[in-house]
């Protein structure tokens, strides 16, 4: 991509970031540093109100810090034009975000047209996203996002966010209005998808389980800081204090009462 | 009857247009102005909330007070620009018109885009940011297209309101299909007032039933909807425009006449008459009626008018603020070379009859009362009197009532063809009523006479226009008139209108007085 010039690591650094809003009185961030390599798929945990949304908004600029620094590929991205960094950067939205008056191909295609992409690289290129979503191209293009079931929903935006090529795709909660199965499945894809492309991703739940079957580090936050950053293993292994140990046992308690209950 | 129904189609085509210009120009530009405010209004409540509160307070103006109060305004600002810049601008009729009924169409449309855009989800706000829209973009391509039916349903209220409120547009000048109501309340013509009314409402249903089609077809992302919605309007309203464009070519290229009435029956009598006499002189000639009094003398003066029919007395105080009185024939000549003078205004002279105010009764209550004059009402302070909209705030009231001491009388104001059924029924015990009102004979009235000479003469002058004081030809078409109708034959004229019974047309009325008079 055009955009983000030389290749560089780490892609995406975090330096000494804040956040407060107006009328709060609280940091929702503050003193956050993080380094994501390129290729890396990194997943931002912590209860609500930890300020993982506010930090991954504030990549896209959807949020704008009060200090601190974001480079992108060594650029920081506050010297860049908002709207374009948004178009070379993918996002998808809790409960998906679709345009409710847009058919799924208009709806995936948005991105490219705002660069100027022509109507032949735009119906390719759906089309081709529609086969990697897995959603058959004739039976889905033309619905509106209203006829479609979570799970199609998730994977439209999935594809919206990738439609125009961008190195870097942010996820916030996506998965948290979907039924348990459809989640693992989409889950599943998003990682393989992840790994197909060489993408860069940081994405933001709440659930433990997901961040240790998808991450291939966790960057753990509470009350607006980073309280521990590592590989899943890393984090079982070593963490660094109560409140780590405590959301890393969680799973394996769960899975462990589980497997009491089927025993017995 | 079947005169009426006739005559109420034959002038469809110039009614149904001029409504149907008037609407759609008036909502058009109430969307134009109406959406952008809106916009900026959703984006900002410190600019929104007072925007919303002073168009809400419009809406609670009556129609036909705002549609009225646009014409003074314009007025003044006509001479403000005449003093500026050297053009004046035309204070009656259609420009008044468009302003106040635009300002109608503001609210529905303005408030329900507040609403629209301020409904929207902020989660998809955020997504047209996150996607790479710029503001502009994400209003364009997400927030208007989700708003749309919301918007399109306050433009369906406003298209209703304004259809049904073009109706109020009459008395200030801008022909209607108004013209069927008032036209039809004053000589009571009911088959006028119903056709008028119908026809109003079969217009607004119309362009509201195409307007919810094309929502439906917003709604549903239906290409043939919407195309279809469209093609509906642009016919109708193509239609509905087709004779007004094509009389206004061929009127356009050699300068209509445009005859003045105010709004009773003699007036569209002698409208019809002198429109009918220009015509065999070879003009082309249209009318406008249902004017207010000043109003009248004003669109004289300002060219919206060439000819109408005024009286002495209502002169003498409404434009030249006199309260002495010459006597008859003295009055008529300062009126001529007042309005000579003042406001290039040619009198013609007089028709020869008066339409004087006078004050009736009922014969058998009169006698009762011992009453014969005005000057016995002072002794009956309990008795009510009737008058139309206008006497009481006019000059003669004043100067009847100080010189017969009648201030303390119970007033009450009726629509002019009601007074006849007020006094008749007892509802009012005297009654403000016109010479020249075949009525007052039928009904057994008696006119109260007035000793002290406190009411002005009325005669009916016809008044010639600045653009045609010094045309002979225009002239020589009218002057047959002067001084040849009679108050008997103008009591018989107005008795054939107003009459419950074998009730005739003011045209037919003045085709029927056009071969009784000189040419």
């Amino acid at each position: 991509m055009a955009f983000f010039k030389k290749r560089h690591a780490p892609l995406i650094e975090i330096l000494n970031l804040s956040k407060a809003y107006a009328g709060s009185g609280t940091q929702a961030v503050s003193g956050f540093n993080l380094s994501v390599s390129e290729g890396e798929f990194l997943v931002l945990i912590g209860p609500s109100g930890s300020g993982k949304t506010t930090t991954l908004n504030m990549v896209n600029r959807l949020v704008e810090p009060d200090g601190g620094e974001i480079r992108i590929q060594g650029h920081n991205v506050l010297d860049s034009d908002p709207v374009m960094l948004r178009r070379n950067i993918g996002y998808v939205f809790q409960e998906a975000g679709l345009f409710p008056h847009m058919t799924v191909a208009e709806n995936i295609g948005v991105t490219p047209r705002l660069l100027g992409r022509d109507d032949a690289w735009v119906e390719a290129r759906v089309h081709e996203l529609l086969v990697m979503v897995q959603l058959e191209e004739g039976a889905f293009a033309h619905r509106l996002p209203a006829e479609l079931s979570g799970g199609q929903r998730q994977r439209v935006a999935l594809a919206r966010a990738l439609a125009a090529r961008p190195p870097v795709i942010l996820l916030d909660e996506p998965f948290g209005a979907l039924d348990p199965v459809t989640r693992e499945a989409v889950a599943a894809d998003v990682r393989a998808i992840h790994d197909r492309l060489g993408l860069t991703t940081l994405m933001v739940t709440h659930d433990m389980t997901e961040a240790l079957l998808m991450a291939d580090r966790i960057a753990v936050m509470r009350d607006g800081r980073l309280v521990q950053v590592g590989t899943p293993r890393e984090l079982a292994t070593k963490p660094v204090d109560d409140f780590v140990t405590q959301l890393i046992e969680t799973p394996r308690r769960r899975a462990r009462a589980l497997a009491e209950t089927l025993k017995a | 009857m079947n005169d009426s129904v006739r005559e109420a189609w034959a002038l469809l085509p110039d009614y149904l247009g001029q409504h149907v210009i008037l609407s759609v120009s008036a909502l058009l530009l109430g969307v134009a102005v109406s959406v952008p405010l809106g916009i900026a209004a959703a984006r900002s409540s410190r600019f929104g909330t007072p925007l919303l509160a002073v168009v809400s307070i419009i809406q609670t103006i009556p129609g036909l007070a705002l549609l009225a109060l646009f014409y003074p305004l314009l007025l003044a600002l006509s001479a403000l620009t005449q003093d500026l810049f050297g053009f004046s601008i035309r204070a009656l009729g259609f420009l008044p018109a468009l302003l106040a009924l635009t300002l109608y169409a503001m609210l529905p449309i303005l408030r329900n885009v507040v609403t629209a855009l301020a409904g929207l989800d902020p989660a998809i706000l955020m997504a047209a940011k996150g996607v790479g829209m710029t503001p502009r973009q994400s209003l364009f391509k997400v927030e208007l297209p989700l708003a749309a039916p919301l918007i399109l349903a306050g433009i369906r209220t406003a298209t209703v309101w304004v259809v049904g409120i073009t109706t109020l547009s009459t008395p200030i000048g801008q022909t209607s299909l108004g013209n069927y109501i008032f036209t039809g309340l004053q000589i009571e013509n009911w088959v006028f007032v119903l056709f008028g009314c119908v026809a109003a409402a079969v217009l607004a249903l119309t362009l509201d039933l195409l307007l919810a089609l094309a929502g439906s077809g917003l709604a549903m992302r239906s290409r043939k909807r919407l195309i279809a919605a469209g093609l509906g309007l642009v016919a109708v309203i193509a239609a509905a425009m087709a004779p007004e464009l094509v009389h206004a070519r061929t009127v356009g290229a050699h300068q209509g006449i445009v005859i003045g009435a105010k709004n009773f029956g003699e007036q569209y009598i002698l409208s019809q008459l002198m429109a009918s006499r220009l015509r065999q002189a070879g003009f082309s000639v249209s009318e406008k009626s249902d004017l207010g009094s000043t109003i009248a003398f004003r669109a004289l003066g300002a060219g919206d008018i060439d000819a109408y029919v005024d009286y002495s007395g209502t002169l003498w105080g409404n434009i030249l603020h006199r309260t002495d009185m010459p006597g008859r024939q003295a009055m008529l000549d300062q009126l001529a070379a007042a309005l000579k003078k003042d406001h290039a205004i040619l009198s013609l002279g007089s028709l020869g009859f008066e339409n004087a105010y006078i004050f009736a009764m009922r014969a058998d209550r009169a006698q009762a009362l011992g009453v014969k004059s005005l000057a016995d009402l002072s002794a009956h302070p309990e008795l009510r009197i009737g008058g139309d909209f206008e006497i009481f705030s006019r000059p003669e009231w004043r100067a009847v009532a100080a010189a017969y001491g009648l201030d303390a009388m119970k007033r009450r104001q009726y629509q002019p063809d009601f007074l006849y059924r007020a006094v008749t029924s007892g509802d009012a015990d005297v009654v403000s009523a016109f010479s020249s009102d075949g009525r007052i004979a039928r009904y057994g009235l008696v006119i109260l006479e007035d000793p002290k000479a406190a009411l002005p003469p009325y005669d009916a002058m016809l008044l010639v226009g600045p653009a045609h004081a010094n045309d002979a030809k225009f002239i020589a078409a009218l002057k047959p008139l002067i001084g040849r109708i009679s108050l008997t034959l103008m009591q018989q004229a107005n008795l054939r209108v107003d009459r419950d019974q074998d009730k005739q047309t003011p045209a037919g009325t003045a085709a029927w007085m056009d071969q009784r008079l000189p040419h």
